[in-house]
């Protein structure tokens, strides 16, 4: 072993006040506090913890389905005609996507804390369902919150929610999207602090939210770094996501960030364009605020309000991002591109005839962005994207804005 | 502690009685109507003036808060028109001590430097910002006593003994004790349970503890102002603005007056609230 110390590691951090530079932090109310302090001793003490890790290795193989597997698109890149494209195939996942790595995690934390009730936020209702379907394996009641808007949108979600046996809480404030959600989940955190465990969904929020999440998430980049090497022999070119909150993106970068030659890129909601306010591109169009207790980038007017946003994609229509995400931008490691709304559609399209595969819309973004970028790198070069929802959610809204019957 | 605020506590204390503080939102349901409301609450009984910064996301209000910052926003109301609105108030009263709360980012966003300065120019005394706990002294605490202006901090029933030396550290002018968790705007807890906890705080401080959360009546406020320094108000106020407005939700031909009303009840309980003790 020759390897040197690293001093400047890109994955060290946060720092011991939940600190990405600037970014992350506690802005929450006096009240939760105590209970953050509370989360952080213990997620400290389960992390070194052999049980602790042994019981989540095992719920990850045998509940979950882990390892993913790593897939070759190979017809994608075929018909794109440049780099090859690997696809980290998250959306096999029990639940259909990314979001149940995490919530496994933050279950297994709450059991160990003694808490009796769950809650949670959602936007596109992935997480709602993974967090669903975690309290109903470990039996313990779940209100979830979601945006009414949302509701409409990914109404079969909606109907798994309920299946699982958990109350779904339509929340009207605002457009109905993901923010106001999260806003009322606070409320009811902050009401039940005795008995009541906040599931939130992605890599945002008061420490030590970003890193627990990032580092339930992170065994999504773990795999697909041992796979790649194991398919091809080297590491990728570069490595795509999509950011919403960016738990799924965190994932799979964070174990990717030392790797110097590999280049990071996560993809924004574009929505209808930057130039209004029909986007949900934080980093690319928004500036550093603070919002549900972190630092990080937002789309905020100059009075410091928050903006809504739109996105086609209900799991991005979010006017924040998480901290690290906002860190590894501002120092460069990473770089955020937004994509629209209708190319996102076309790459959900494209991709499920090609591939077979019918994508979430949240990933259809970062197809997009692979869509762009493949056919100028060189057929030796390799792209690995999260695929990290699958589209069976989507599929009304996609048929009623493509005018199908269904 | 500014020298309004040191001077308003050592009145009332010569009075026997436990001060008064209200809350409004800024500019809710316009910037005329709310300076209206705000001038009138002095001249109704009120000890002490919380001023609304209002917020697109209120994480820590109820219902009846967020409504009036989204009334207030929808009027055009701005951090820059909150502070403007304490200046012409100070025109007419430099007594009154005037606390602004709400939550941390349109001041960051406004500049928290350019802040301060123009809060001590506009005649502010206090902040209470609800989404900044000891842990982010350096934000804006530290800062504000630094130029002068009173950090006033949020104790809970969730604060225990462990923490509340970290709470009160930076804390001044007075604590503000939220008698219940949960949103602004819920049920009144039971006088005892307040009673003891305020008597905890006051172990490890020689601040006065002004209690808030759930106070609706002159009857409430006279029973937690039994308990406390202080008694404040602020859904119902807010409640009472809502309640007066018009369809549209413009202001309404008593919207000023029947805060007014409101306030003087609050005003008479309080002063019978050092009998209810003696008793």
């Amino acid at each position: 072993m020759n390897e040197t110390p690293k001093p400047n590691s890109f994955r060290s951090g946060p720092d011991e006040d939940g600190r990405f530079g600037i970014f992350g932090g506690r802005f929450v109310a006096e009240t939760l506090m105590p209970l953050i302090l509370d989360l952080q001793g213990e997620w400290e003490k389960a992390k070194d913890d052999p049980v602790f890790q042994k019981e989540l290795a095992d719920l990850g193989t045998h509940y979950i389905g882990r390892p993913s597997p790593l897939y070759f698109a190979e017809r994608l890149t075929e018909h794109l005609g440049g780099a090859k494209i690997y696809f980290k195939r998250e959306e096999l996942n029990h639940t259909g996507s990314h979001k149940i790595n995490n919530c496994i995690g933050q279950i297994l934390l709450a059991k160990r804390m003694g808490k009796t009730r769950i809650i949670a936020e959602t936007g596109a209702g992935q997480h709602g369902v993974a967090s669903a379907t975690v309290a109903a394996r470990f039996g313990f009641p779940c209100v979830v919150y979601m945006g009414a808007t949302d509701v409409e949108r990914q109404a079969p979600n909606v109907f798994r929610m309920k299946l699982l046996g958990a109350e779904v809480i339509p929340v009207t404030a605002g457009h109905g999207t993901l923010k106001d959600a999260m806003n009322e989940a606070l409320r009811d955190w902050v009401t039940n602090v005795d008995d009541t465990y906040y599931l939130i969904g992605t890599a945002a929020g008061p420490h030590p939210y970003p890193e627990m999440v990032r580092d339930f998430q992170a065994v999504i980049g773990k795999e697909a770094r041992e796979q790649i090497l194991e398919a091809e022999g080297k590491l990728p070119d570069v490595v795509i996501a999509a950011v919403g909150g960016g738990s799924n993106a965190i994932g799979i970068f964070h174990p990717f960030l030392d790797d110097e030659g590999v280049q990071i890129v996560g993809v924004e909601a574009g929505g209808r364009g930057l130039d209004g306010v029909e986007h949900c591109a934080s980093i690319t169009a928004g500036s550093p605020g603070v919002l549900h207790g972190n630092r990080t980038y937002l789309l905020q007017d100059n009075d410091g309000q928050i903006l809504e946003g739109h996105s086609i994609s209900a799991g991005l229509d979010y006017p924040g991002i998480g901290p690290e995400h906002s860190w590894l931008n501002d120092i460069g490691r990473a770089e955020y591109v937004p994509i629209m709304d209708h190319e996102a559609l076309d790459a959900f399209q494209l991709l499920t005839k090609l591939e077979g595969i019918i994508p979430a819309l949240e990933p259809s973004h970062a197809i997009a962005e692979v869509i762009k970028r493949a056919p100028k790198m060189g057929k030796d070069q390799i792209i690995l994207m999260n695929l990290s929802g699958r589209g069976d959610k989507d599929i009304f809204t996609v048929g009623k804005i493509l005018g199908m019957g269904l | 502690m500014t020298a309004r605020m040191d001077a308003r506590f050592a009145k009332v204390k010569a009075e026997g009685r436990p001060v008064l503080v209200t809350y409004f939102m800024g500019g809710d349901p316009d910037f005329d109507t709310s300076l209206g409301i705000m001038k009138a609450l002095p001249e109704s009984g009120a000890d002490i003036i919380e001023l609304g910064m209002p917020f697109s996301d209120p994480m820590a209000d109820g219902p009846t808060i967020q409504l009036a910052g989204q009334r207030a926003l929808k009027g055009g109301q701005t951090l820059a028109k909150t502070l403007e609105m304490a200046r012409k108030f100070r025109e007419t009263d430099a007594d009154t001590p005037i606390v602004m709360m709400g939550y941390y980012n349109p001041i960051y966003i406004y500049g928290v430097d350019k802040f301060l300065d123009d809060a001590i120019a506009s005649g502010i005394d206090g902040l209470i910002v609800v989404d900044l706990p000891p842990e982010m002294d350096d934000e804006l605490c530290i800062p504000a006593l630094e130029k002068g202006i009173n950090f006033i901090r949020l104790a809970t029933p969730t604060t225990d003994d462990k923490r509340l030396p970290a709470v009160l550290k930076n804390t001044s002018g007075f604590v503000y004790y939220v008698s219940m968790n949960g949103i602004t705007g819920a049920a009144l807890p039971d006088p005892a349970r307040i009673s003891g906890a305020v008597s905890r705080i006051k172990g490890h401080t020689d601040l006065p503890v002004c209690v808030g959360f759930g106070v609706k009546t002159a009857d409430h406020a006279k029973a937690i102002g039994a308990a406390a320094d202080g008694v404040v108000v602020g859904t119902a106020i807010v409640a009472q603005i809502a309640g007066s407005l018009t369809k549209d939700g413009a202001a309404g031909p008593d919207t000023i007056a029947s805060v007014a009303t409101l306030v003087k009840g609050l005003a008479t309980g309080v002063r019978a609230a050092r009998l209810v003790a003696a008793e």
